[in-house]
């Protein structure tokens, strides 16, 4: 009667190893909030960018976050075209200074910037942009919706989900604020858009939401520059090869049917023969 | 088996070929013009060519 009890409870502990509840090498804490899938329309598979999004994005980064955030990977000249045109690119290139290539004496001198550089970063290095972060640094955002899970909805979440306050009971260190999202709940980044924080050009409402879709859809061109591109001629792809396996399928059909429809009809030989009579029947011949 | 349409354009190996590049050529245009077209159908007022007009304008204006 032990033994059996001792059973039950060993193939329950069994059990409740096996299906019970969760192990996780981090609490839900530390792994961040899981960001909420938001319809966007410029990932459907069959739809470009929102050109005049990108452009709005596009003055959300350099109003906001390019006092903290580089955008090394984009030159000015990718801004043709996309979101500019090629004299406010030029324009806006010449705003900045780079520098020259040695002159005869050595000396490395200032020009105004071309469409060929890029954006320049706002620190001169990790070191001094950790400094000026109380220690953390802002990282590039050129591939950032490439290098989190989630992407595009972690960075929209990320953005808009400051609570005005940290929920009771979390403990926010020193210096950091209180974002569920982000792994670890404590970001050295604090809120940075506010309704109205822009102006747009086009006249569309600057609310949080609006610059953070905005900005979100910005860096994904940043990190896919060539979606729209890849998009069309993915079905373009598809258009053809699915002509083309249609008539392969239609040849396969049409050099097998002979061979499918043919009907193998096997006689066996007449049994019950023996062979001793055939001998006879042929001796009889003989003679 | 000698139809106008064979002789005219597989007969010759060199009549076959011409076939196949012109064909090419002449499918080639047609599917991006009509890829193209109906891309821009489906992403009316997305792209840059949708909306440029409105930059390259005021520019004029200054
Ligand atoms: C005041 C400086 C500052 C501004 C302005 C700023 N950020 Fe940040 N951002 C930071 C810092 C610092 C971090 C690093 C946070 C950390 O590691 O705790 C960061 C981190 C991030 C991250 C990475 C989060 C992660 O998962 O690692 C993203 C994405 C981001 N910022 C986007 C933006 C966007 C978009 C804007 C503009 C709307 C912006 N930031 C404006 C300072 C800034």
């Amino acid at each position: 009667m032990a033994l059996m009890a001792a059973g039950v409870v060993m193939a329950a502990g069994g059990a409740f190893l096996i299906f019970g509840r969760d192990v996780h090498a981090m609490t839900p804490a530390e792994e961040g909030l899981h960001p909420t899938q938001f319809p966007w329309e410029h990932t459907k598979w069959h739809k470009t960018y929102d050109h005049a999004s990108l452009r709005r994005g596009f003055q959300v980064y350099r109003e906001v976050c390019a006092s903290c955030h580089s955008l090394s990977r984009i030159p000015y000249r990718t801004l043709v075209g996309n979101m500019m045109t090629v004299d406010e690119a030029k324009a806006l290139a010449e705003e900045n200074e780079y520098d020259t290539d040695p002159n005869d004496e050595g000396e490395i001198e200032k020009r105004p910037g071309k469409l060929s550089d890029y954006i320049p970063s706002p620190y001169k290095n990790d070191e001094a942009a950790r400094a000026a972060n109380n220690g953390a640094l802002p990282p590039d955002l050129s591939l950032m919706v490439k290098a989190r899970h989630g992407g595009v909805n972690y960075i929209f979440s990320l953005l808009t989900g400051y609570p005005e306050e940290p929920p009771a009971g979390a403990t926010v260190p020193d210096g950091l604020n209180f974002n569920p999202y982000f792994p670890g709940t404590g970001i050295a980044m604090a809120r940075v858009l506010f309704d109205g924080l822009v102006e747009y050009e086009d006249g569309t409402p600057a609310t949080t939401s609006q610059m953070a879709k905005d900005v979100v859809e910005f860096l994904n061109w940043s990190a896919e520059p060539e979606a729209d591109e890849r998009k069309k001629m993915g079905w373009k792809v598809i258009a053809v090869t699915s002509v083309l396996l249609g008539l392969s399928i239609w040849v396969k059909k049409y050099k097998w049917a002979p061979i499918k429809s043919r009907k193998i009809v096997y006689n066996p030989p007449v049994v019950g023969t023996p062979v001793s009579k055939l001998k006879q029947m042929e001796n009889q011949k003989a003679k | 088996m000698a139809s106008p349409i064979y002789n005219l354009f597989f007969r010759k190996n060199t009549a076959m070929l011409t076939t196949v590049f012109v064909t090419m050529f002449g499918f080639q245009m047609a599917f991006d013009t009509g890829s193209t077209v109906l891309w821009d159908k489906i992403n009316q007022g997305r792209q840059w060519k949708d909306i440029k007009s409105r930059y390259m304008e005021k520019e004029d204006e200054e």
